[in-house]
């Protein structure tokens, strides 16, 4: 978060020194898209906040916990699915399932499929680029997920 | 973004009746409304810390970056070289997949190719720095190896797949002029 300030101060400040009158229409062009995605985003948060009450997190580690199992594989990859929830949160989750004895592997598809697939933020992602685009990129990003999940599996004996 | 205005009454009847639910909620003490408006304030607030700064960038990016430069190094004649932009733009990332939509939408209107705007998502899912840091803080720096290592070429090539794809299949997203 800290990065991104900075960043975004210095960009701001490099751009008032080269044009005002530009880094004037840039405010105003960022405001304008903020302001039109606001809507979605919203959705998009009243979404996560119901999804995250209803799976909370003593129940995915309810759900997990164990040794490695297909279907414990299964259900990590569709909770990390349709849940979203910030970095802070997911890796003390994680930390808290492996202390539990889920497999790392198991660990790997929760995070990448909470990452990279959206559920949640699929009305988002259609409104943006299409729903043929969005379903693609979800599909093959779950796909990925358990790819990852496959290498973790082979890589047990050398992770620990 | 036709049918998000479209939809703007359903979506504001909606917000209504759920921030109508928090408030009674929190009134009478129902505890399940409490925590749906907990869970639901936590959120906005990381969304609002970091959309200023994201939007703020997007308009710098809309009125300095020219088109060109971007349909040179992300475009069709980009080449391999565009993957390294790519990882580089998704790296500073704060907030995932949800700030990083707009971002990707932005870039292929300013002539991202399709397979550049997919490996940039899951480079945004796999490989921001902050993320990285809290993984490997968590997991372990091994944990974090194995990941990058395992999921950047699957991103490379599933995008390349899917990029292809659409563009041989002519795909057009929605509200864009052929």
């Amino acid at each position: 978060m800290t990065i991104l300030y900075i960043m975004t101060a210095l960009a701001l400040l490099v751009s008032l020194l080269f044009n005002r009158k530009k880094t004037g229409k840039a405010i105003l062009s960022g405001a304008k898209k903020l302001r039109k995605i606001t809507p979605p985003f919203l959705s998009v948060l009243m979404g996560v906040s119901v999804v995250l009450y209803l799976v909370p997190q003593e129940m995915i580690s309810r759900t997990l916990g164990g040794s490695f199992s297909f279907a414990s594989l299964i259900t990590a990859s569709l909770i990390g699915s349709i849940t979203f929830m910030p970095g802070p949160i997911v890796y003390p989750l994680c930390r808290i399932l492996v202390n539990r004895g889920v497999a790392y592997s198991i660990i790997a598809a929760f995070s990448t499929t909470l990452m990279m697939v959206g559920a949640i933020t699929f009305p988002m992602e259609k409104s943006l680029f299409g729903w043929k685009f969005a379903l693609m990129r979800n599909l093959v990003s779950y796909f990925i997920g358990l790819a990852i999940a496959a290498v973790f599996f082979l890589a047990q004996g050398v992770l620990i | 973004m036709k049918d998000t205005k479209k939809k703007f009454p359903v979506r504001i009847a909606l917000f209504a009746v759920f921030s109508g639910f928090i408030a009674v909620s929190l009134i009478t003490g129902y505890q399940p409304g409490r925590d749906l408006g907990s869970n639901f304030l936590s959120f906005l607030l990381e969304m609002v810390q970091v959309l200023p700064a994201v939007f703020i960038l997007i308009g710098l990016f809309d009125v300095w970056v020219k088109r060109e430069t971007i349909e040179k190094h992300l475009g069709q004649g980009g080449g391999a070289r565009s993957f390294f932009w790519v990882f580089i733009l998704a790296a500073p990332m704060a907030g995932g997949l949800l700030p990083a939509l707009p971002i990707a939408h932005e870039l292929h209107k300013k002539g991202a190719r399709f397979t550049v705007v997919m490996a940039f998502l899951g480079a945004v899912g796999i490989g921001r720095v902050p993320m990285v840091l809290f993984e490997s803080t968590f997991l372990g720096i091994r944990f974090s190896l194995i990941r990058l290592l395992a999921s950047i070429p699957l991103v490379i090539v599933t995008a390349v797949f899917m990029g292809r794809y659409l563009d041989k299949t002519g795909y057009r997203i929605p509200g864009e002029e052929p």
